[in-house]
């Protein structure tokens, strides 16, 4: 049992608040032209973290709260691996921390571990940054025996990640869009192929809410379990704000801390799409105000406010 | 010597009033609304007080607060010892002054309230409090041998906070673990700056890690620790992780864009700041007709913050009347004088929205009251044929908590009741030896002062347990 209540670091009080425990960045390595590699210090996350689980992640005082999947992690250097790819203010922000830089805030684990199978054979999806996710789940499975089938996609050679990662626990297929690594053409057209020809107990996809989709309804018309990884927006990622509900049937579960895994047979994609366009606004302003622009504009009102 | 002033005397000042903002300027604002007595009208107000032998408003205090020595010392302009008398009964005295419901308990008891208005004792403890806050070097600061017992506590608000300084107070050496990446709880994640501004809790949080309190961020139990995981390293546990499962209508349309739970539109604008969009980066919906549902102090929190974002019309809906609003009278008062519309008697059945699936109204029926429930109250009845849409591009429901099962769901051993809430006796002992338990896990949503008190009780009853029990090896 590692002991508790003890961090590596030390910490001094600042306004009334101890600092968090410093959340170095060890390491960072570009993945594809917008997904970036993070190896972050969180030791205690790095010894219990399990398949399926994220953080939330809050990089300084004024930034968001957002959930990214623990890819990987080594409890040895006390790191976990985050995937981000770049699609606005605060995943961009993250991508350009280099190493040596801290994050403010790291929760976690969070969520559940990935409903796992003992024996049989796996069919792992992974669209863009979603290999990241599928990454532990592919690792755990084969670690329990489990045989391995990856099918990952992007939409060209550069934006394929994880392969090399992922052929340590089984086949990988690769599929690109225009075909210029891998075959041609989406990840569902692999998988139908791979379903219709070989024995699968379980599927397990993540990526685009688009592909979850899609790979849902292929595999219910071959009647195999199908877990998908949702992305819902998320604050707290405790329960606390009901903010990530997502519909499953007529049920409502909160994806924080009742998935963020789910049954896909039962998910309601087009809710969850939809929802997740409910900021998209806001997005592009805030992304916006990053720039030059909007920084005079502050300085302007941080005047206007003294 | 003759006293200062005779009891005529006293009885002759009329209740002061609290100087506040005006209510059009502070309803496009987040400063607070009450400003504060200066002294002279502390002082006056202090004089009012009758020094009744046996005080009845103590009684109405659930944490017993020694209301007529501390007015006695700060109507002498004794105020130091005044603040002294009053931190020793309450740990957080600057956020109880702000958001205790005084009217129904402390002053509902005062004497003067039979003829005429009550002692204004939140309004004086706010302000005695307010000056320790500010003059902390003349409070004397008492360092306790340490105990060499460790204790952990979870969740940093009221409860959490006040059983800290309470262990402390005994040597123990306490470490808070806290989910979020700020420690108070709803302090800072629900009640909004406008009412207990943020900095007041941050001071708080301060003088106990002054105290030698640990505070841990981002820590959840249940996923980062289980209790069992606690148990192994510390001599003793208290559970305070409040009650913070929102809950929902339950009605169709509940997902359409534009549909919030309190507990979210709160956190967004409170712990994350969204109000200052894009200075912060958490955004959130700034509607023009905003509808909450509820009549608790959560609702009037949300109604009066939808106005502040710049909402034309901000509505609270709710199936009774005025007279059952279960919110603080103040905060009403205030939510009226800020122009916010009520819709009594009324019951929503249905989120409408467009076809892009954004909020255009909610579809609510019209109700009457009927005999007296299990509560007390009248039991709202619905009137057939009354149903009416609503228009409202935003809906926020303040319909209440329930436990988050997420801490529970991990300590099996842990005895709960049908709701989820924590079973734990009047001392705060749980079915586990060494977990204490108290606010509102324990009493399902319920008052600052409630978690306080709870959170003192059951620091008192770990402190016995603790002289009862060998240190586990740190
Ligand atoms: C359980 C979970 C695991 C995730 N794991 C990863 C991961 O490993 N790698 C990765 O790159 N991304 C992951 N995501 C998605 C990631 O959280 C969002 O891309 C990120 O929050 C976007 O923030 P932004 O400010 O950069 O973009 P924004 O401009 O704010 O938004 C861009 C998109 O992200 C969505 N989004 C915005 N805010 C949030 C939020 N707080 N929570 C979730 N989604 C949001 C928006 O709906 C929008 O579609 C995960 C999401 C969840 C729920
Ligand atoms: C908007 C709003 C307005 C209110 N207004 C008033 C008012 O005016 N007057 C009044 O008397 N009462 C008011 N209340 C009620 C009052 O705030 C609560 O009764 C009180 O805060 C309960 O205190 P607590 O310490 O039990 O829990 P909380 O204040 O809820 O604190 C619990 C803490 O535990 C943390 N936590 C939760 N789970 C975990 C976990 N697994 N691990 C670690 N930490 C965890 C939470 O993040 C939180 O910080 C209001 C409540 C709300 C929501
Ligand atoms: S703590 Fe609350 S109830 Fe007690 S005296 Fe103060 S304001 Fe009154
Ligand atoms: S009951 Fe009223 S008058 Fe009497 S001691 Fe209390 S505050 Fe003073
Ligand atoms: S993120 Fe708030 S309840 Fe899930």
């Amino acid at each position: 049992m590692p002991s508790i209540g003890q961090f590596p670091n030390s910490r001094k009080p600042l306004m009334g608040y101890f600092l968090s425990p410093m959340h170095r960045i060890l390491a960072k390595q570009t993945l594809s032209p917008n997904v970036t590699r993070l190896d972050v210090q969180a030791p205690r996350i790095a010894q219990i973290r399990q398949a399926g689980q994220f953080a939330i992640v809050h990089l300084a005082e004024n930034s968001e709260r957002i959930p990214l999947t623990v890819a990987d992690s080594n409890p040895e250097t006390g790191t976990i691996t985050l995937v981000i790819q770049a699609v606005g203010k605060s995943t961009n922000e993250l991508v350009a921390l280099n190493v040596g830089d801290a994050i403010r805030d790291v929760a976690g684990p969070l969520g559940h571990p990935t409903e796992m199978i003992e024996s049989g054979h796996a069919l792992c999806i992974g669209g863009g940054v979603g290999t990241a996710v599928v990454h532990p789940i592919a690792q755990s499975l084969q670690q329990r025996g489990v045989r391995v089938t990856s099918v990952i996609g992007g939409r060209s050679k550069e934006w394929v990640i994880f392969e090399p990662e992922l052929k340590r626990y089984g086949q990988v297929v690769v599929c690109t869009d225009d075909g210029s690594y891998g075959r041609k053409g989406f990840v569902t057209d692999a998988a139908k192929e791979i379903l219709a020809n070989d024995k699968v107990d379980i599927v397990y996809a993540v990526g685009p809410v688009p592909m979850m989709r899609a790979v849902a309804n292929l595999t219910k018309t071959f009647g195999v379990h199908t877990i998908v990884s949702l992305n819902p927006v998320m604050i707290d990622g405790t329960g606390m704000c009901g903010g990530c509900r997502v519909s499953l049937g007529n049920e409502i579960k909160f994806a924080c801390v009742d998935g963020p895994e789910f049954d896909g047979h039962l998910v309601n994609f087009d809710e969850l799409q939809d929802r997740l366009a409910t900021y998209r606004e806001f997005e592009q302003k805030s992304l916006a105000c990053a720039s030059e622009n909007c920084r005079i504009e502050k300085q302007l009102s941080a005047q206007a406010k003294a | 010597m003759p006293p200062r002033i005779t009891a005529k005397e006293r009885m002759q000042i009329t209740r002061q009033a609290m100087p506040e903002q005006n209510a059009t300027e502070r309803s496009h604002n987040f400063l607070e609304v009450n400003l504060g007595f200066p002294e002279r009208l502390a002082l006056l107000e202090a004089d009012r007080c009758l020094q009744c032998k046996d005080p009845r408003c103590a009684k109405g205090c659930p944490v017993g607060v020694n209301i007529p020595q501390f007015l006695d010392l700060l109507s002498n302009g004794k105020i130091a010892e005044a603040a002294q008398s009053l931190l020793c009964d309450n740990a957080l005295p600057a956020v109880t002054g702000r958001v205790c419901p005084q009217e129904t308990q402390c002053e509902a008891e005062c004497v003067r309230a039979a003829k005429g208005l009550p002692v204004g004792v939140g309004y004086l403890e706010r302000y005695v409090a307010d000056w320790a806050r500010e003059h902390r070097d003349q409070l004397p600061q008492n360092k306790p041998q340490p105990s060499g017992k460790k204790v952990a506590i979870v969740g940093s608000g009221p409860a959490g906070l006040t059983a800290a300084g309470e262990l402390a107070k005994h040597g123990h050496a306490v470490t808070i673990y806290e989910a979020l990446h700020k420690p108070g709880g709803v302090l800072v994640y629900g009640i909004p700056e406008f009412r207990l501004p943020k900095k007041i809790v941050a001071q708080e949080v301060e003088r106990l890690e002054e105290a030698g309190v640990k505070i841990e961020c981002n820590v959840v139990i249940g996923r980062t620790y289980t209790i069992p995981e606690l148990q192994q390293n510390f001599d003793a546990i208290f559970i305070a992780n409040g009650a913070g499962l929102p809950v929902f209508m339950n009605v169709p349309g509940e997902n359409f864009k534009g549909v919030y739970s309190a507990n979210e539109y709160l956190t967004r604008i409170n712990l994350m700041a969204a109000y200052e969009f894009p200075r912060s980066d958490t955004p959130v919906l700034q509607g023009k007709r905003v509808a909450v549902v509820g009549g608790g102090n959560v609702a009037m929190d949300a109604v009066r913050t939808a106005k502040r974002l710049g909402a034309e019309e901000a509505m609270i809906v709710y199936r009774r009347t005025h007279d059952e609003l279960p919110a603080r009278a103040e905060e009403v008062h205030h939510a009226e004088q800020e122009g916010v519309r009520f819709e009594f008697l009324t019951a929503p059945l249905e989120v409408v929205g467009n076809d892009k699936r954004w909020v255009t109204g909610m579809k609510c029926q019209k109700m009457k009251l009927g005999e007296p429930d299990s509560s007390g109250r009248r039991r709202p009845e619905p009137i057939p044929g009354s149903e009416f849409i609503l228009d409202c591009d935003t809906v926020v429901v303040a319909i209440g908590t329930k436990a988050n099962p997420l801490l529970t769901a991990t300590c099996p051993d842990l005895k709960l009741n049908k709701w989820g809430n924590i079973v734990a006796d009047e001392n705060g002992a749980t079915s586990i030896p060494g977990v204490f338990a108290g606010g509102d896990i324990v009493r399902g949503a319920a008052t600052v002062i409630l978690a306080m008190g709870d959170g003192k009780k059951a620091a008192q009853a770990m402190h016995s347990y603790l002289s009862k029990t060998a240190a586990v090896t740190a």
